[in-house]
């Protein structure tokens, strides 16, 4: 094996697959029909033609058993047509609770990020307005619980299908111990991270677009220079997000976990999957930010306007980024897999 | 994707390391400091003999992950490289356009690392706007005699060699009409006045006053010479010097652990920082050697590594000179001084980076024109 910036042969043609899918099934009137709740019933039915949700699952369960790396793929595609369905979530929820009705999509997963409160509440689960079942920890465990979505959620910045579920109100059953949820959020963040890429990318695409199109002074606004600078940042900041997406999905593939893999800070030499999950969904969090703000920026007072489609990317690029917890605190915990622990330090 | 190293990538990154370690010591170290000239002569002859620089020498059939791991094993070792960087980027020019008796001269003796060669392109008047250099050069009989001046021939103080581009033909439009010499630096003609500055390194301008050569130092053909220094900008950008992220972190990290600083939160959080766009400057790097490996144009890809890796460079070695307070203001070889001055050292390091090979600007039109073809602005 050596250095390959490429797509396999297969994750091309997942590519193309879902990239012409997700172009020709949740175009952005689909989107905007979705919201507020951001979640398409018809789009979730049409994936399950396609099997999709039946992905991430293993084969002894009926699941596809794919690959990590080609989950990515899957999500980046995703991302670049912002479709509304809580797919990622599913497929992490999954790989935890594969039932048959889950591996066919049948009925839809989510994943509670966070533990339960003190009263057995998930706060904000992401796809938990829509999951017939959510997995999380609850009580140093963790569980899955079943019982009706309330298909519906409050207001939120990226029409995403937010909801607050109970861990123990209806059929509950044990997975495992609450360290099994580790894990489960590093894949929720290279396949967030994945998505995060592909809305940087579109993002990118419509601002060059839109500037080579949009006329003032009598030139396409796109030649002049202080605007092809602002975007000329951002092939960087896209192409290092879909790269730390694929590295992290390598290293989970080629099973560099639990210290399987390298951690030398001395030589930049970095292969283990934990610390590159998190890596990838700090700087796609951070692309996607960027990418979207200047795009809406170079759109001028229609890139705020309803009407234009950047301002869904820019909202959804903030509001599925911080589902995850404060950057500030993923940062610190980066740290921590990088480091070690900063209390353990302290004292030295 | 994949992104392991080969075995042989491995074991010449190892061979790479132990003859960096052999030859640099803090001695070494301190004297490039002292001098501001970033050569160690017995370095690159222990490259050269050890045939690393034949291997990295950037062109057609190379392999370009050569070049990238002996500048990122130099960039972390601090090695002072200056010097090897440029003489395998200018054999890579010559092998690619020079003649037989040039490459049999010139670039045989820079990859054994015996001879040292330093960049005439700059001029007071020709920066980013290099084809409005005026340096001229005008045959006299069978001879070419050169009069003008370049600016920022870094390491001409040492080099046997400079790689000059001159104007040969005033009317031939604004990218003909160059022609590229490779003279040796002690030909009558040729004087060096330094040019100090508050980064580590010294520069130089250089005066050419009727300086006589030959036919046989053209590089390519007469008034061919934009073609060859374009070979020359392929082969700078995007591989070399990108590296820095990797070695501020961790002289930033020791000093952190010595003085508690470590446990602090908000340190904490921005050295993860660091160390993401430590790895993004290194997959860019690697996706762009890559790329010019299979055989692909990699201009652009090298303008976005180079661009993301030394503006990362200036952000984060700032921030480590705030967050170590006043002993990160001290040099190196000062008692006292926040990772012996590393952090110092770094701060006016990063400044050159960001105009060396391209300023941004220029990279950033690159990028905005060729890879997201936008039209052109200028």
């Amino acid at each position: 094996m050596a250095l390959d910036f490429s797509l396999s042969a297969d994750q091309e043609a997942i590519a193309n697959t879902f990239g012409a899918f997700f172009a020709r099934e949740s175009p952005v009137d689909v989107v905007r029909e979705a919201e507020p709740l951001g979640h398409s019933p018809e789009l979730w039915a049409k994936l399950r033609s396609l099997e999709a949700p039946g992905m991430a699952a293993p084969d002894q369960a009926g699941g596809a058993g794919a690959s990590l790396g080609t989950l990515v793929v899957v999500a980046e595609a995703l991302g670049e047509a912002i479709a509304p369905v809580p797919l990622i979530e599913h497929w992490v929820a999954s790989r935890a609770c594969p039932a048959p009705e889950i591996v066919s999509g049948e009925q839809v997963a989510a994943i509670a990020l966070r533990p339960a409160n003190v009263d057995g509440t998930w706060r904000l689960v992401p796809g938990g307005a829509v999951a017939d079942v959510v997995v999380g920890v609850d009580r140093g465990e963790l569980v899955a619980v079943h019982s009706p979505p309330p298909m519906a959620a409050p207001s939120n910045h990226g029409s995403a299908p937010l909801a607050d579920r109970s861990a123990r109100e209806g059929e509950r059953v044990v997975l495992g111990e609450a360290s099994e949820l580790d894990p489960l959020l590093d894949l929720w963040r290279v396949l967030t991270a994945a998505a995060l890429v592909g809305i940087a990318e579109r993002a990118m695409c419509m601002g060059v677009d839109y500037v080579l199109e949009r006329h003032q002074f009598g030139r396409p606004i796109g030649s002049f220079q202080a605007i092809q600078h602002g975007l000329a940042d951002l092939p960087a900041l896209v192409d290092g997000g879909r790269f730390l997406a694929h590295k992290a999905a390598w290293a989970f593939d080629e099973r560099l976990v639990d210290g399987a893999g390298v951690i030398d800070m001395g030589e930049g030499n970095v292969t283990e999957f934990a610390p590159l999950a998190a890596m990838a969904m700090l700087h796609a969090a951070d692309a996607a930010a960027v990418s979207t703000d200047r795009s809406l920026h170079y759109h001028g007072g229609y890139g705020f306007s309803l009407e234009y489609d950047i301002q869904l990317y820019f909202r959804r690029a903030r509001g599925w980024a911080n589902i995850g917890g404060d950057p500030s605190g993923e940062r610190r915990r980066l740290a921590d897999l990088l480091w070690g622990p900063a209390e353990a330090l302290a004292g030295r | 994707m994949d992104f392991r190293l080969t075995d042989r990538h491995e074991a010449l990154r190892t061979e790479i390391r132990a003859c960096i370690d052999a030859h640099i010591d803090e001695e070494v170290i301190a004297r490039a400091h002292h001098t501001g000239t970033n050569h160690c002569v017995e370095l690159a002859k222990a490259l050269g003999d050890a045939g690393l620089l034949a291997q990295a020498m950037p062109g057609e059939g190379q392999d370009p992950m050569a070049m990238w791991m002996l500048s990122s094993e130099a960039e972390k070792a601090g090695a002072p490289f200056d010097s090897v960087g440029m003489a395998l980027v200018i054999a890579g020019v010559l092998n690619a356009a020079g003649t037989k008796a040039q490459n049999q001269r010139v670039t045989a003796a820079l990859l054994a690392g015996e001879e040292f060669v330093c960049f005439g392109l700059t001029e007071p008047d020709g920066g980013s706007d290099l084809p409005a250099i005026s340096t001229r050069a005008v045959l006299d009989g069978d001879e070419w005699v050169i009069n003008g001046s370049k600016m920022w021939t870094t390491m001409a103080q040492v080099s046997d060699w400079v790689f000059l581009l001159t104007r040969t033909d005033a009317d031939a439009g604004r990218y003909g009409g160059f022609t590229v010499f490779i003279i040796p630096m002690d030909t009558p003609g040729i004087s060096v006045d330094p040019i100090h500055t508050m980064s580590t390194e010294r520069s130089n301008v250089t005066f050419y006053d009727d300086v006589r050569v030959g036919d046989e130092w053209v590089v390519g053909e007469a008034n061919e010479g934009w073609r060859v220094v374009s070979i020359m900008f392929g082969f700078e950008r995007g591989i070399a010097n990108t590296g820095a992220l990797t070695p501020l972190l961790s002289r930033f990290h020791q000093w952190a652990g010595h003085t508690g600083v470590i446990a602090d939160l908000v340190h904490r959080e921005h050295m993860a920082q660091v160390a993401i766009d430590a790895q993004v400057a290194e997959l860019l790097t690697q996706r762009t050697a890559w790329t010019a490996a299979i055989g692909e144009p990699s201009g652009t890809q090298g303008s976005i590594a180079k661009v993301f890796a030394t503006e990362a460079y200036q952000r984060h070695a700032r921030w480590a000179q705030a967050a170590a307070g006043p002993e990160g203001l001290l040099s190196l070889g000062e008692p006292g001084a926040a990772a012996d001055g590393w952090i110092d050292h770094d701060v006016r390091h990063c400044v050159p980076q960001t105009f060396q090979g391209g300023t941004t600007e220029i990279n950033r039109n690159n990028i905005a024109e060729r890879h997201l073809g936008l039209p052109r602005s200028r």
